[in-house]
């Protein structure tokens, strides 16, 4: 294939139904052992991709390989070479824990001959050693999704899709969790993984943002938070907060402005410039301004700057 | 002047019990006007049991809660009348459009007529949906449903809206605009608890007030809860998160250790001592990194201190 060490490529990957593009264009080239994410406002086009990169849905044009596999002409194969993990929906809660982990094992052909060690290891590397009898519906959440894991696992497929793996798991968990996602990694497995929860996307080591079938940003997390940005973002305390939002939306320099809890979230294009100024604004206005500073943007900001530039101005919501 | 008067939502020492396990354990807080309080914990932290017991759904077992200065449990009907609950999945009707929907609950609530077609419109608005009301609610995104239930639980002007973690499921813009119209709907002075599993969603809130299997273990605005965070954060960024883990796991001053995607998150005791001495320490490995630096503590660093100093945690 193409590049032995990409495990996920995409050329030109288009889907059309009817009139509507829901992928346009897609060019995406995931390593081996990368913990990658895709992430995208719903209808962007992201659950269509998916499909088509898991071989259940084929595409218009353009080409995918997945583990070295056409996912046209090939898609039994890609089927093979890939688990799908969701937290939601995997597991059967009147079920044990080895009881899952045996039906996953038959529904991933895993052969006979290996089943019970790679039962052994799957319950090992999850740390439910001891708990196969539990019925999985009494498991804790971060048990629940190491077992669902372990699932998706058994067949030791080179390429894990992960969909929304860790939401609404406590923390500690999730850090769990995503070590050991982490840890397979290391071990050469790629992850792909789709979430909404931007806690879920620091995880990655680059993400992909689409946005109306097409791919708008890519980078580390980092690289977003510093590059992607239409702007820079400032936070400001002050009393009055209502009234001060009215008076900044008109400001001079400023892209928008939203309240965030106790303070408010400007985007301006020029932070150090328009400190300054909108102080002086502000206190013209009879406001006071208790404080004033550039903040670094999460993931969340970068999200929604990049999906509403990408938008045409007369669709822009205020 | 009683307490349970004074604010809008006033909690003390309430007390679930579901058979094997304690669900929520001796809760107090209060939440005034034109405030918006966040419940704040993963699953099985006690929050819809708490929602419920609020909206007068399920009875307490200990303590008592006061809707606008009435007793929830001893006068349900009179407490309803001033709250709106908006479940995990509020009752759309998906067969009807969205202006029947809101017209069916108008009714539900017993709004007057003469009043329910300017508030109908003045929802619409703020909620954004004013160009889809012939629209099937069933035909609706999800963001869009999420703000039809909103406008729907408001449309008899409550002073109290529980919101059970409203915005679950929804895209980064569409929460951003559900959040947008919460604080909107501040200025008519209703008091918001909202709920999620989120803990960055806490940043958004007035207060907080932070659950942990069916116990509080902090309740403060967001900024006064960081600064209860013992010690400092570090964030490393670097391309190779996994050398440079190697070369820090062992160092002195961690007591917690995180990798992300492109980089270490790090609590330490003190960063004045461990920056420099990092700096040095991944020099001397020969391991490859951008930068290190001191950054705030997010709600989620507080939280997994706390817990592992109370060492609650399980699994």
């Amino acid at each position: 294939m193409d590049d032995p060490n990409n495990s996920v490529t995409t050329k030109d990957l288009v889907k059309r139904f009817g009139d509507f593009i829901a992928v346009d264009g897609i060019n995406l080239a995931v390593r081996r052992g990368e913990v990658f994410g895709f992430l995208g406002p719903n209808g962007a086009g992201k659950s269509t991709t998916i499909r088509m990169l898991c071989g259940l849905l084929r595409p218009t044009a353009g080409s995918a390989q997945v583990a070295g596999h056409d996912v046209a002409s090939e898609p039994e194969l890609v089927r093979q070479n890939i688990g799908y993990m969701s937290q939601k929906f995997s597991l059967y809660n009147d079920l044990t824990v080895i009881e899952n982990l045996r039906l996953f094992a038959g529904l991933y052909s895993v052969p006979f001959s290996v089943l019970q060690q790679r039962i052994e290891w799957a319950l090992a590397m999850a740390g439910l050693e001891g708990k196969q009898n539990l019925l999985t519906g009494t498991l804790p959440g971060g048990w629940k999704q190491r077992l669902a894991l372990g699932c998706a696992v058994l067949h030791k497929p080179p390429i894990l899709f992960l969909d929304e793996p860790t939401s609404g798991v406590d923390p500690l968990a999730r850090r769990q969790f995503w070590d050991l996602i982490h840890t397979m990694a290391a071990e050469g497995v790629t992850a792909f993984v789709t979430t909404h929860y931007m806690e879920e996307a620091e995880y990655c080591n680059r993400l992909a943002l689409i946005f109306r079938g097409r791919l708008v940003a890519l980078g580390t997390p980092s690289e977003l938070k510093r590059n992607a940005m239409k702007g820079e973002l400032l936070l400001v305390e002050c009393r009055s907060l209502s009234d001060a939002i009215k008076l900044l939306k008109t400001a001079p320099g400023v892209q928008d402005a939203s309240v965030f809890g106790n303070a408010i979230h400007l985007v301006v294009r020029d932070a150090k410039q328009s400190t300054p100024q909108l102080l002086q604004f502000l206190l013209k206005r009879g406001i006071a301004v208790e404080r004033m500073e550039k903040v670094s943007p999460s993931l969340e900001d970068v999200f929604v700057s990049v999906t509403s530039s990408t938008e045409t101005v007369g669709e822009q919501r205020v | 002047m009683d307490r349970e008067a004074e604010f809008a939502i006033y909690v003390k020492g309430l007390k679930k019990t579901f058979p094997g396990v304690c669900a929520v354990d001796a809760l107090s807080f209060d939440v005034r006007s034109g405030e918006i309080f966040g419940l704040v914990g993963p699953d099985g932290a006690g929050k819809t049991t708490t929602m419920r017991m609020l909206a007068g759904i399920l009875t307490p077992d200990g303590g008592a809660a006061w809707i606008a200065g009435t007793d929830v449990a001893h006068a349900p009907e009179r407490a309803k009348h001033f709250l709106s609950y908006m479940p995990q999945r509020f009752g759309l009707y998906e067969d009807l459009t969205v202006a029947e929907n809101l017209r069916f609950y108008a009714d539900l609530f017993g709004v007057k007529r003469a009043e329910r077609i300017a508030r109908a419109e003045e929802l619409l608005h703020a909620a954004g949906i004013s160009d889809f009301r012939k629209r099937l609610a069933g035909k609706l995104s999800g963001g869009m449903k999420q703000k039809l239930g909103l406008a729907c639980a408001l449309i008899h002007r409550p002073k109290v809206l529980l919101l059970d973690e409203p915005t679950t499921g929804v895209d980064p813009v569409s929460r951003r605009d559900f959040w947008r119209i919460l604080y909107e709907l501040l200025a008519e002075g209703v008091a918001i608890l909202t709920s999620t599993a989120y803990l960055d969603e806490a940043e958004r809130c007035h207060r907080v007030a932070l659950l942990h299997q069916g116990r509080l273990l902090f309740c403060d605005t967001p900024e006064h809860l960081k600064e209860q965070m013992h010690g400092a954060v570090l964030s490393v960024i670097a391309h190779e998160p996994r050398a440079v883990r190697e070369a820090l796991e062992h160092a002195d001053g961690i007591s917690s250790l995180v990798m992300s995607g492109d980089g270490l998150h790090l609590v330490v005791d003190s960063a004045s001592l461990r920056v420099p001495q990092f700096n040095e320490q991944l020099r001397a490995a020969g391991v490859c990194f951008e930068s290190i630096q001191q950054v705030r503590p997010t709600i989620e660093d507080l939280f997994v201190q706390a817990v592992q100093r109370e060492g609650v945690s399980r699994g």
